[in-house]
This record gives structure tokens, C-alpha cells and sequence, in this order.
């Protein structure tokens, strides 16, 4: 198998040889990570912009840990999506960085599609640190990596994805990913954030936390950031942590040992009980550890295959 | 490529990995503070051969590690193929060890180079030696072994190839030279 | 030598006015229609020799958004005319949303001095429903009506306020003039991007539902009945609203539809890829909407064919999705999309191309157009039917090319477009 791509836009149009690539090649960087000196000369000479357009700190730190491991040279650029409209266009922010001769932009976006549109008008790399609703296929990736470190498999695993999925662009990446390589998804939420037409596909819905809890090997718990449509659902917090909220006793109900998982950050109390992000069942900060070896995996093979295509020409 | 030669058949890469090993042990006198480090691929093939036989001459374990020296090739952009990264594994402090590095073929001494700033980065041994099973010579670097299996005076047309029961099903090293079969 | 004069000879003539579909010669004289029969043998000023062609009248494209005045940066009345020209379109209702809008008399006095100096083709002239098409104020329709404004229409938005329309479209009873509906309740179609499903699942963006238009079409189609009125419905996309409309005409409600070429030849899954070309409002919609639009164009439901030709700078499309204008460029293809799709596709005969195209929007209008009769203005179309050509970014006479079909190929191509009787497009 070899990587081909100069971008990762998302894990919708990866094949099951490229995710695993992937996944491989993480495996090999997370004992980098674990060395007295915690670097190695691949990317020597390269230059990661971290272009970032919300704010999102620890996307951010992990990807600059990620280049930096590599030996690359690290420059962020925090860019509000407000002044988009008004002033210099993505496309041409994109384009002074490719002038400035970076070699990989890591692009963090409030609109879906920036990063592809970035991707087909620069030559340089592009890596989706996530966009809009889309993608946000490193961080599927990362809970993909601990998901099969920690059961030892993907293929034939029952996950269940709760939250707002509808807006959530770890939930697609996630849904893309897992069932590429054969998991089962269920997603979990109210009616209103279920996402349209996503019953034309694999996954199942359910509406009932517990029901879809007891079905399930993995339960990956989004982050509730209540926009429009979620807030109109469940007016106060608490009502989501009722209805939805993953706690001791909605896993203890399921007599099975669940793997729970969360992109960060948390809300504790809102999406999942204290006690459980806690719990000896979380994988929450092996996900945060494992983050930067699927980051030094994206990075390293994108620069591979930009030079390859550079020589090639 | 054509084979021309049969540098060394199974018995002769034992004899060989025997012989290293006794060379190891006599300069360092005994298997005190030595390690045994071994490049991806064939080199850990080699190393782990080493270590057993240390271990049996002097009934005592040898620690023994595995080298993936993709991340610090100088070549890594322009190599046509591209690299697969694998896993190192020393699991154990290199500091204040005697480290006996162990590769299949010396031949530029870029492999070694590279090894060496990997080793580098995982502590300060007190020597780095080197164990090759064939050095074909062309260095392009200051880089010499302290065991070899057998020189072999080859051309740069010429290739050399080691195959070892763990990866190729059987033990030998062939001559092989560029042109039309 | 003879004064200005012009024979197209040979070519197959199909007028859904006097129901013609033979090889006949056209005479053409004083940029009249002066005679239409078998072997012609005026001498000419211009001959044009169109065996294997097909004569038809110039198309007429009810729905043309020219730009000017105000956005010329995008397309104004010389180039978008020129683009119609290509297209072998002669006749247009350019769409009142420029800046200033076409919503006052002095307005539409500028728009008539621009129309003078630059256009190559008729532009008709419709005005805003609403003054500053903002749904709240009516516009003077009397006085604009006498100052030739032939059709009204808010484009671009819908009048959400039923009493405004209302009032409008009994005043359209009474004067005899056209009010066109934009239909789209923006309640529910609000910061949608792609029609709504699984598409815009993937691609992470907003919805708009078939109900945000058909629901809409129902009102706007129910006021009228109480209007008494006839009603002109724009841009037909979803299988919804042609449903609603053919059971409005079965009832005897004087409505009328139009759909345009992207809604019977692309459908939502153009838009993966996140290519603003393929964005619009109403969105690409089903396979389903698409086989309705197309049913609908056959049995009579959707009455006309129109671009929405609405040119847009690369500079408004080369952005994030969310934030690329909505709409493509249509005039240059129009005819040989629908030619590939409808003609070759089984849909319509070349009578019913003429029909949908020129004849019916002329009717619908109220203009004496679309019909090649002796004594008629001379506006006619020649093009080869089964010529294949690819549409290229760089081709177009538009001064946008945001069209949803570049690298396609079509069938049908534009070899003269004659308006008054001059030849003002003549292909290489």
C-alpha cells in the first residue's frame, strides 16, 4: 500500500488500505513519543502552518507537538472567521503561505468544504484539523487508534456515537471511518439532531440511549455545544444530561464493560458524569496521547507523497 | 539482475553469526554491558541470531533491541519508493552500554549513519560497534565495521543480496549484477 | 443590389405557431419575416445555407438576471446579450434584481437607456413586486406598466406577506400584467446551502427541504385562485411543487411554470466535491425531482423552459461554499442542454423544444414573439442538432462563466442567431 495522497480532507474517500496505512504508520510514531528525547529528523526542513480559523487549543497543540516530534519548524496562525468576508480571502491567505514556501497548511475551519477548496487550489499539503459539520477525520482517526489498541479490533466492534451528530463533524469522520473498516455505528441523539438520510446508510439510529447502549462494545460521547437546533431541543442542560448523559449507572445497566470515549473538551455533568470521564472505562486521555501519533502519521505521509509528486514532475 | 555468485550458503551464515559472536564477546570481554541492536529488516535477524548465540555460550540473557531507521534517512524525498515506517523497539537504557549495532550489508555507510543518529536520540552509549554479516566496501562515509562476516570486493554494477530464513525462507547471500537476464 | 435581405435555405423549419416541421426556405426582408416556403428564389443579400439544420424562432428566456445596472463586474446588457446571442436566444425578461433595483419609473428610464445603447437582443422589462424588493411596499404597477414593464417579480426573494401578493396579483387581473413567484418560504430554507438529505449530510452543510419551495408554490398558487388571477411560478425543482401545479391546472388555476436546464439534467450529487458552479436556489434536488421536472415539461405541467442565467465573478465562487453566491450562468447552454436531455433524451420533439422555448414563455408574456410567421419580426435560431461541442471556461461571451456544465459535452449547436433580421451571432 502507498500513500498517494498530498492531502487529508476527510475519511469519507479513504479505502480501507489507506485508513489502515494510516493507523500502521501511528503505531510505529507512538514510541516516539516515549523516548528521552522525543524526536526524530523526518520532516527536518519542512515548514507546518497551523491555520486556524476557530479557536480550538487542543487540536492546535497536538498538531504542533506532532510537527515539532517530526523535527519540522511550526508556524500558527490564528485567523477569526468573522474577518474572512471583509478581508483577505482563505484562498488567498492559502496562497501567501504557499509564497512563503511552508510545505504543509493544518487547517481548522468554521465552514465545511474550506479544506478541500484550500486542498484543489494549492499545490503545498493540506491537512482538515476540521471543517464545519464535514470532516474532522484526525481526531475518527485517533479514536479509531485507541479504539483498537484498547479491544484489539475494528472489524465486527459496535460503537454507538451520541450526541449532536447532525452538526458534528467528529461524528462523520467517525461514521466514514469505523465502517470502512467494518464496525457496526449506531448514533444516538433526538430526532432533531439525527442528520438527514443518514438511514440510506449502514449506520443505525436510535433514539434511546440505553437501548443503543446495550448493544454496544464503544460509546464515543461528542462534545454538546447546544447550537440552534440543540438548544431549541433541550432549553436547559440538565435535560440533556437526563435524557442523554452517560452515566455509572446507564453502563452498569448494559452488564458489560464499555469502552467510553470523547473528543474533548469536556463538559462534565452535560454529555458524561464525572465519574465515568474518570472511570477505569475511559480512554479519555489515551485518545489526547495517541492524537499525536495519528498527527505525525498524517503529516509524514502527506509531505511523502507532496515530494513524490514534486519529483515525479 | 543476474546472479552471478553465491557469496556464502546456509552453513557459511552460521558460521559466521558463530564466529561475530565469539569476536563480540572476546573484545568486550564477556557479555557484561553489551547490548545488541539490530536494523530493520535483516539486521534484526542477525542480531537476534547474535543474541542467542551469546546468551548459549555464556548461559546468561543479552538485551536485544530492533532499529526502524526510516525517520532518519537523508534520502528520504528522493528515494522512488516510498518508505513503510516500523516500529522501533529498545526496551531497555542504552546509557553506559556497549551497543554492537547490527546490519546484513555495510556498503555506503549511510544506513549506519543513520542509525547512529537514531541511537543518539536514545541515550549515550559508552561505544557503538558494528557487526555486518558482509561488507562490500564503496563507503561513502567515515564508517567502519568491527565484526564482518566476509568482504566482498564487488562493483558498483554489482548488488549484494542476503536472505534469511525469517523473511526469504533460507539462509544465503548471492552476487548479483545489473543487466539482461 | 437588392436592400437588406436574407434567405436561410434548406433547413428543417419547426414553428409551433403555424405547426411547421418541413425543409423550407426563410426569407427575411426589412428584419421581417417576409416568406416562408419550399425553394425561395429571391436573390439575397445574405444567404445562409442551413441544410441539416434546424430553423426554429429565437429562443425566449423569461428569466435572465443581466446585472446592469450596478453589477458589471459580473455581466451588464452588451455582454449578457452577446452571451444570449450565443445561445440563440432573441428575446429576454431581464430580472429586476440589480442595483438600484428596477422598482420605480426612473428606474426602469435608466435600464431603457442602457437596453438602447448596448443590448443585441429584445430585453423585456420586468420591475420588483415590492419596492427595493424588500416584501413590504408595493411599486406603482400602473405607472410602471405604462412605461413597458411586462412582468413583476421580487426574484431572489419570495413576498412572504400574503396580503402584499394578493393585492398585487388582483391588480395583475385587472391591468393584465404578469407577477412571477419566486417561491421559497426562507423560514424553512434559512442558511441552506444543498438540498437537504443525505447530501448535505455528507458534505456537512445546511439543507434546503422540497418543502421550503413546494410549500410556497401552494400559497402563491392559492392566492392567486382567490386573486383570480394567473400566477407565473419560477424555477420549478422538486417533484413536490410540479405535482402541486399539475393539480392547480386541473382545477382550472391560471398558473404557469418555468423550470430551467440544471433541474432536468444534474441532480445534488453534482454538488459533492463542494464545487460552487453547482450552487443554487433552488439546490440541485433528487433523481426523483429530476424524472418529475422532466414528466412534468412532457405532459404540459411545466410550461417553459428558462436559464435563471445569473452570472456570478470567479471571485464570488473561488470561496468556502457557505459563502459562494448562489446561481449559474445558463444563456450559452440552455439550448443544447436541452436539445442533449429532453430532445435525444426522449423527452420532447424539436415541436416541443420550439414550444417550451420561445412559443410558450412569448404566450406567457404577452410578447409577439416565438413564432416564424410572414410579417413577424425576424428572430430566429439556426443550429445543427447533432453537432457535439464541449463547454469551456474560456468560450463564454458572458463575462461570468459559472456554469454548472463546464467540461460537458452537449449535442446541438448554435450556428446563427438572427434578431430584427440581422445575423448578430454566426458560429466559427
Amino acid at each position: 500500500m502507498i500513500w498517494t495522497r498530498k492531502d487529508l480532507l476527510g475519511l469519507e474517500e479513504l479505502n480501507r488500505e489507506e485508513i489502515e496505512l494510516i493507523l500502521g504508520t501511528a503505531d510505529s510514531f507512538k514510541e516516539v513519543s516515549s523516548r528521552e528525547i522525543k524526536k526524530v529528523p523526518a520532516l527536518r526542513g519542512k515548514t507546518v502552518v497551523n491555520l486556524f480559523y476557530e479557536p480550538s487549543t487542543r487540536t492546535r497543540v497536538s498538531f504542533e507537538i506532532a510537527a515539532k516530534r517530526l523535527s519540522a519548524d511550526v508556524i500558527n496562525i490564528a485567523a477569526e472567521t468573522s474577518s474572512v468576508r471583509k478581508g483577505e480571502t482563505l484562498l488567498d491567505t492559502g496562497r501567501n503561505i504557499q509564497a512563503l514556501k511552508a510545505d504543509v497548511i493544518v487547517l481548522r475551519h468554521g465552514f465545511s468544504g474550506a479544506a478541500v477548496l484550500l486542498a484543489r487550489k494549492l499545490d503545498i499539503s493540506v491537512v482538515n484539523a476540521g471543517d464545519g459539520w464535514h470532516e474532522h477525520p484526525t481526531q475518527a482517526l485517533l479514536d479509531i487508534f485507541t479504539l483498537k489498541e484498547k479491544l484489539g479490533r475494528i472489524e465486527g466492534l459496535r460503537v454507538c456515537i451520541v450526541g449532536d451528530i447532525a452538526h458534528s463533524r467528529v461524528a462523520r469522520s467517525n461514521i466514514w471511518g469505523l465502517t470502512r473498516l467494518g464496525a457496526k455505528v449506531t448514533v444516538c441523539a433526538p430526532k432533531i439532531l439525527i442528520p438527514p438520510g443518514i438511514e440510506q446508510t449502514d449506520v443505525d439510529v436510535n433514539c434511546d440511549i440505553e437501548e443503543a447502549l446495550s448493544k454496544a462494545d464503544a460509546v464515543n460521547v461528542l462534545r454538546m455545544q447546544f447550537e440552534r437546533d440543540a438548544r431549541d431541543a433541550f432549553p436547559r442542560e440538565i435535560d440533556y444530561f437526563r435524557k442523554f448523559g452517560i452515566t455509572r449507572e446507564r453502563l452498569k445497566k448494559t452488564g458489560r464493560d464499555i469502552v467510553v470515549m470523547h473528543p474533548g473538551p469536556l463538559n462534565r455533568g452535560i454529555e458524561i458524569a464525572s465519574d465515568v470521564a474518570d472511570g477505569s472505562s475511559s480512554v479519555i486521555l489515551e485518545q489526547v496521547t495517541n492524537g499525536i501519533a495519528v498527527r505525525m502519521a498524517v503529516l509524514f505521509l502527506v509531505s511523502q507523497a507532496h515530494d513524490k509528486r514534486i519529483s515525479a514532475d | 539482475m543476474k546472479e552471478k555468485a553465491r557469496i556464502l550458503d546456509q552453513e557459511a551464515v552460521k558460521r559466521c553469526v558463530t564466529r561475530i559472536s565469539h569476536e563480540i564477546l572476546e573484545k568486550n570481554k564477556g557479555v557484561k554491558g553489551i547490548c545488541i541492536v539490530g536494523i530493520r529488516t535483516r539486521g534484526a535477524h542477525l542480531a537476534g541470531r547474535i543474541a542467542d548465540c551469546i546468551s548459549g555460550i555464556e548461559k546468561e540473557p543479552v538485551d536485544l533491541g530492533v532499529l526502524d531507521i526510516t525517520l532518519y534517512r537523508d534520502d528520504l524525498t528522493s528515494i522512488s519508493q516510498q518508505p513503510v515506517v516500523h516500529k522501533t523497539e529498545i526496551g531497555f537504557d542504552i546509557t553506559g552500554r556497549n551497543v554492537v549495532l547490527v546490519d546484513d550489508v555495510l556498503y555506503t555507510g549511510r544506513t549506519v549513519r543513520c542509525a547512529l543518529d537514531a541511537l543518539a536520540d536514545f541515550g549515550r552509549p559508552r561505544t557503538i560497534q558494528l557487526a555486518v554479516l558482509v561488507d562490500r566496501g564503496h563507503r561513502e562515509l567515515p564508517i567502519r565495521a568491527d565484526f564482518v562476516g566476509k568482504n566482498v570486493p564487488t562493483s558498483r554494477e554489482e548488488t549484494v543480496e542476503v536472505r534469511l530464513t525469517e523473511s526469504d525462507g533460507k539462509d544465503e547471500v548471492v552476487l548479483k549484477e545489473r543487466g539482461n537476464e | 443590389m437588392i436592400k437588406e435581405s436574407l434567405l436561410i435555405k434548406n433547413g428543417r423549419v419547426v414553428d409551433p405557431v403555424s405547426r411547421t416541421d418541413a425543409v423550407k426556405d426563410v426569407f427575411v426582408s426589412s428584419g421581417k419575416i417576409a416568406a416562408i416556403s419550399a425553394g425561395i428564389g429571391e436573390k439575397a443579400s445574405q444567404v445562409i445555407d442551413a441544410a441539416g439544420c434546424i430553423v426554429m424562432p429565437g429562443l425566449v428566456d423569461m428569466h435572465v438576471h443581466l446585472r446592469e445596472p450596478g453589477r458589471e463586474d459580473k455581466e451588464n446588457v452588451a455582454s449578457g446579450t452577446a452571451a444570449a446571442a450565443k445561445g440563440g436566444v432573441t428575446s429576454v425578461l431581464a430580472m429586476p434584481n440589480t442595483d438600484p433595483p428596477i422598482d420605480s419609473v426612473e428606474n426602469v428610464a435608466l435600464f431603457k437607456r442602457i437596453i438602447r445603447c448596448g443590448a443585441k437582443v429584445n430585453v423585456f422589462i420586468s420591475s420588483a413586486i415590492t419596492k427595493g424588493r424588500q416584501g413590504k411596499e408595493p411599486v406603482a404597477f400602473d405607472l410602471l406598466k405604462k412605461n413597458g414593464v411586462i412582468a413583476f417579480s421580487d426574484d431572489g426573494a419570495s413576498v412572504d406577506s400574503p396580503e402584499i401578493l394578493l393585492k398585487a396579483l388582483v391588480k395583475s387581473r385587472e391591468k393584465g400584467f404578469l407577477i412571477i413567484c419566486h417561491s421559497e418560504d426562507r423560514n424553512l430554507s434559512a442558511g441552506g446551502a444543498v438540498n437537504l438529505g443525505l447530501v448535505s449530510t455528507r458534505l456537512g452543510l445546511r439543507g434546503i427541504s422540497a418543502e421550503s419551495e413546494y410549500r410556497r408554490v401552494e400559497r402563491d398558487i392559492a392566492l392567486a385562485a382567490r386573486a383570480k388571477a394567473r400566477v407565473h411560478i419560477a424555477h420549478v425543482s422538486c417533484a413536490e411543487s410540479v405535482k402541486v401545479i399539475a393539480e392547480a391546472k386541473k382545477k382550472g388555476i391560471k398558473v404557469t411554470a418555468e423550470t430551467a436546464p440544471h433541474y432536468f439534467s444534474l441532480t445534488e450529487e453534482a454538488v459533492l466535491g463542494y464545487d460552487t458552479n453547482m450552487k443554487m436556489n433552488p439546490p440541485l434536488r433528487r433523481r426523483g425531482d429530476l424524472e418529475a421536472v422532466k414528466k412534468g415539461l412532457r405532459d404540459g405541467t411545466i410550461d417553459a423552459i428558462a436559464s435563471d442565467h445569473a452570472p456570478h465573478t470567479e471571485n464570488e465562487k473561488e470561496v468556502e461554499f457557505n459563502l459562494a453566491e448562489f446561481g449559474v450562468t445558463g444563456l450559452e447552454t440552455e439550448l443544447s442542454v436541452a436539445v442533449t436531455e429532453l430532445v435525444y433524451g426522449g423527452v420532447l420533439d424539436w415541436m416541443g423544444l420550439a414550444e417550451k422555448m420561445s412559443f410558450v414563455p412569448a404566450t406567457i408574456l404577452g410578447i409577439k414573439k416565438g413564432g416564424l410567421l410572414e410579417g413577424r419580426d425576424a428572430d430566429i435560431v439556426v443550429f445543427s442538432p447533432h453537432e457535439e461541442w464541449t463547454v469551456k471556461k474560456d468560450d463564454f461571451a458572458s463575462r461570468s462563466a459559472n456554469s454548472c456544465f463546464l467540461g460537458r459535452r452537449l449535442k446541438g449547436r448554435v450556428r446563427y442567431t438572427i434578431c430584427s433580421g440581422k445575423t448578430i451571432y454566426a458560429a466559427e
